[in-house]
């Protein structure tokens, strides 16, 4: 019963909702609470104020006053320092599991900002000045842990400036999300059973002929994509060709040595690396589907995509 | 921590501590300045901070200095030098952030002890340079990363706020009247007159240039020569300290007055002890004070805070005429076997009448070879004797000590008065100020059908001393305080002003007790204290409220893009034409087809369409062609609606 309560009073407070675009902070959006140092200080003052009503000290009220006022102050210029600041998600590159994800935060703002700090709900916090600016972009870390789509969460970004007397602070929870492919297996030679030596050599991917129709990834050429397929409503779809000429390289989950799923596709990533590296022409042959072969920076970026999200559910944003 | 950050703690704290030095015990200051250095060194090197086994032995070295030096750990004094030492020892291990806050707020505590020994306007200066020192550093402490010139002026914007604020709650705040608990005794260490005497006590008095107490007089003042203002008077007489000795029952003070009443007003400063200082004879004080047998005004409390008082006296008097034999008797006591010289000259007086006695006494003086000086040799055990007839050089104490005690040897009842006499006259503030340097002895007698007269021997000696005061009285003034001697007119004027200023600061801030602000916010209709805080608290809150606006002033404002007003403008003037723009239509279309209607304007229209949406969506904007197109479009002509 109370704690039902409390939700619902965080949920008035806070308004927990996951938001797109431009968020500015409102006066509704931020929240200020004295620090401990704050309350430590009162218990100063208070003491300060006895002092000076047992001596009748003039200018000890003088002090006392000025010290608290410049006190009360401060939660003003703590609010200032949050208040109306604009600030929309910006991209985030895509990463291997087990490196850090950076998202880009961009701020604008009227004024200039001091040390603000960002913080994650389980994450180290960064701290940062913003210059007056209509856009000053900063990188929030994240350690990317699992493969597939890594969110923020629920990021706080709050201020003590300038006494360290209050906290002022408001959430931000942005649709962000960072693509995370599994971790590539150190040593994996690439598969020879299905290929023989040479097969699928080829510098360029081909653009002869039609292939198929695969999504869109950052990064795609413009002219492929396919605008007729954008306009049914099918979304952003990428036209592929290929030059057929010889046999590709196939990589296939079922290949990997590994029993457990996500060692096979960690395994199958460094295969994909590899393929790319020397050059060669490969696909992707996974229980779900292939993903034809091909060659290229867009088509391993669309392989690692496979990897990375084979197997999770379609990703919805989490409250 | 940065090192700057270190710098600004180490100034600020130096800053708090100095205005101690100079009443704390030489090793005190000496081990802080030690530690400071240290500190400094120790930033500056970037060696490590002593180890903790060390600083606890210092702690503990100074303990036991303290406990040797004041024989207790508790007590204002030093709970002060306790504060300092703390200040400066937890420097030795500022690490952390936590260190730095904890030093800061130390700091602020130790600036506020620093009003229990001075409140003058100096001080009050010196505590806003300090407070932003300390601001300053509060600030850097939790914004390292900003500049030392955006710092300054965060800290700066911080205070000045404040002071608005702290006049509302300085005014408004109600005060209670303290203390709230007992004022050790010690509170309020102050120099002035004793209730004992001893040769030398007065004259140290004179070298202090300190005010004892201010006057200003309602009417034209007395002439100086009678400005005596009474303070402890002394019967007993051990042959070097005079003392108020143990009073006996005497007759109710009584006394017949003749001429007219003078009404002054006094604003004395704290000297810790009961007695009111007022010309003789008081015959009312508008405080609870009580005047004893011997006409002494003492307070129901000591005077630990400024205190102002009105009192009426008359110059003119006859005191006592009836004496109690007992009081009588007392005035008489004499050590019996000191001063044998003296004893014998008085003697040869007895045979005068009362009257030609002291005349004969204050002839002596007179005739013999006496100087009035600052610097008498010392006196052995018969002081009066070595006074009278060997050393002949003394100041006002030697003089009221020997004359009453030859009175008391002629069998004249006479006893000691201390107290001030003079005072100079402020032209700025219209007062008088009474320094501690106008301390002054005097004497007074009984005589049959007269009561208790007084005689000043220092008169008959000096009398430059009663009439101008101590600089044109004594001949070798070197001793004294620059300014008693005789400045440059231009610098006494100064001193003059500084003195006024002083006094209103005095009467308008120190003195702002619960009292005052009673009797100056009831002028205005706050009579009780819930008004008070009511209009407190709007006060704050409505001041409060505009810095806030002014300092959300640009976040509020809109953002006015002139280039579209000026073309929304356009569309509007249009739009009463009876062409309105359509939601749907670009500048462009909208341009067009106004066009197509108005084929009188279509150049125009059309060339400033085309300079909009290059203003507006283009990726250059150039001032030069703003300005241009804002000028265009407001010449574009207001056209008449066409049927």
């Amino acid at each position: 019963m109370f704690s039902a309560l409390r939700q619902r009073l965080r949920n008035w407070l806070f308004r927990p909702k996951i938001e797109h675009g431009t968020v500015i902070l409102t006066q509704r959006r931020i929240f200020i609470l004295p620090t401990r140092q704050g309350w430590a200080l009162g218990l100063l003052l208070a003491l300060m104020l006895l002092g000076c009503i047992n001596y009748n000290l003039s200018l000890g009220y003088v002090l006392t006053f000025l010290l608290s006022m410049m006190a009360v102050l401060s939660m003003l210029h703590a609010f200032r320092n949050l208040a109306h600041l604009e600030i929309h998600a910006g991209r985030s590159d895509a990463v291997f599991s087990g490196q850090t994800a950076k998202f880009l935060l961009h701020f604008g703002s009227k004024l200039p900002r001091y040390q603000l700090i960002l913080r994650g709900e389980e994450s180290d916090s960064i701290t940062f000045d913003i210059p007056a600016s209509q856009d000053y972009a900063v990188e929030f870390p994240l350690h990317a842990a699992r493969r597939g789509w890594l969110e923020t969460g629920r990021l706080t970004l709050y201020t003590e400036f300038p006494l360290g007397l209050f906290h002022a602070w408001s959430y931000l929870h942005f649709d962000m999300r960072c693509l995370v492919y599994p971790h590539p297996r150190p040593d994996a030679p690439l598969p020879t059973g299905n290929a023989p030596d040479g097969a699928g050599k080829r510098g360029i991917a081909g653009d002869d002929d039609f292939a198929g129709l695969r999504t869109y990834v950052a990064g795609d050429a413009l002219p492929h994509i396919a605008w007729k397929a954008y306009a049914r409503g099918l979304g952003l779809q990428i036209k592929q060709f290929t030059t057929p000429v010889g046999d590709a390289l196939w990589l296939n989950l079922n290949d990997a040595p590994e029993t457990d799923l996500e060692s096979k596709l960690s395994h199958l990533t460094r295969w994909v690396l590899e393929a790319e590296a020397q050059g060669l022409r490969y696909g992707l042959s996974l229980p779900d589907g292939e993903l034809p072969a091909g060659n290229g920076s867009a088509h391993r970026d669309a392989c690692l995509r496979r990897l990375a999200l084979f197997d999770l559910p379609p990703w919805s944003a989490q409250a | 921590m940065k090192i700057t950050l270190i710098y600004g703690l180490l100034l600020s704290i130096l800053m708090v501590i100095a205005p101690h030095a100079y009443h704390l015990p030489l090793w005190v200051s000496a081990l802080c300045i030690v530690l400071l250095v240290w500190r400094s060194y120790l930033a500056w090197s970037g060696n490590p901070l002593p180890k903790r086994w060390l600083l606890i032995t210092l702690t503990l070295i100074s303990l036991g200095g303290i406990l040797i030096d004041f024989h207790t750990l508790f007590g204002r004094e030093v709970g002060v030098t306790l504060l300092m030492l703390l200040a400066t020892l937890k420097l030795m291990e500022l690490r952390t952030a936590r260190d730095a806050m904890a030093l800061i707020f130390l700091s602020c505590f130790i600036l506020i002890t620093n009003f229990l020994y001075s409140q003058s306007l100096p001080t009050a200066l010196y505590m806003l340079v300090t407070l932003m020192v300390i601001m300053t550093n509060w600030v850097h402490l939790h914004a390292p990363g900003i500049a030392i010139k955006p710092r300054l002026r965060v800290a700066a914007v911080l205070l000045l706020q404040a002071i608005p604020l702290t006049l509302i709650l300085f005014i408004l705040f109600p005060r209670v009247p303290g203390p709230l608990w007992g004022l050790p005794q010690d509170a309020f260490a102050r120099s002035g007159l004793d209730d004992t005497m001893s040769p030398g006590s007065v004259g140290r008095l004179a070298l202090s240039d300190a005010v004892a107490f201010r006057v200003s007089y309602q009417g034209k003042p007395p002439p100086r020569s009678r400005m005596y203002w009474r303070g402890p008077v002394l019967w007993d007489f051990d042959g070097h300290n005079w003392t108020p000795g143990r009073a006996t029952q005497g007759i109710a003070p009584q006394f017949s007055a003749t001429g007219r009443a003078t009404a002054y007003s006094v604003t004395l400063e704290p000297h810790n002890k009961r007695w009111l200082f007022a010309l003789d004879m008081p015959d009312s004080i508008s405080v609870p004070a009580r005047l004893t047998d011997d006409f002494q005004l003492l307070n129901s409390e000591p005077v630990n805070e400024r205190l102002r008082y009105e009192a009426r006296s008359r110059l003119d008097y006859h005191a006592n005429l009836q004496e109690s034999p007992s009081q009588l008797q007392r005035a008489l006591q004499l050590p019996p076997t000191l001063n044998p010289r003296a004893r014998q000259l008085a003697t040869s007086w007895r045979a005068d009448d009362d009257q030609a006695i002291v005349r004969r006494a204050l002839g002596y003086f007179n005739e013999q070879n006496f100087y009035y000086t600052l610097e008498p040799p010392t006196l052995g055990r018969n002081s009066t004797d070595d006074f009278l007839f060997i050393t002949r050089r003394g100041f006002c104490e030697h003089y009221a000590s020997a004359f009453v005690f030859l009175m008391r040897a002629a069998g004249i009842p006479a006893r000691v008065v201390t107290g001030y006499q003079g005072g100079e006259y402020n032209a700025y503030g219209n007062y008088h100020i009474v320094r501690q340097s106008d301390a002054h002895a005097w004497a007074e007698v009984w005589l049959t059908g007269q009561g208790w007269v007084r005689i000043d021997p220092t008169a008959a000696i000096a009398p430059e001393r009663v009439e101008r005061g101590l600089s044109a009285a004594l001949t070798d003034n070197t001793a004294l305080p620059f300014m008693s001697r005789n400045p440059p007119l231009w610098l006494r004027d100064l001193r003059l002003n500084w003195d006024a200023l002083a006094n209103q600061w005095n009467q308008r801030v120190l003195g702002y007790d619960s009292e005052r602000q009673f009797a100056y916010l009831s002028r205005f209709g706050m009579e009780s204290i819930s008004l008070q805080v009511i209009y407190m608290t709007a006060g704050l809150a409505l001041m409060i409220a505009l810095f806030a606006l002014y300092m959300l002033r640009h976040l509020l404002k809109r953002e006015q893009d002139k280039t579209q007003a000026a073309w929304l403008n356009l569309c509007r003037k249009l739009g009463r034409a009876g062409l309105p723009r359509a939601p749907h239509e670009g500048p462009w279309d909208y341009a067009l087809r106004c066009a197509a209607a108005r084929p009188d304007l279509a150049a125009d229209l059309t060339d400033l369409a085309a300079r909009y949406i290059t203003l507006r969506y283009g990726t250059v904007s150039d001032p030069h062609t703003q300005r241009e197109f804002i000028r265009q479009a407001k010449k574009f002509p207001s056209l008449r609606g066409k049927p």
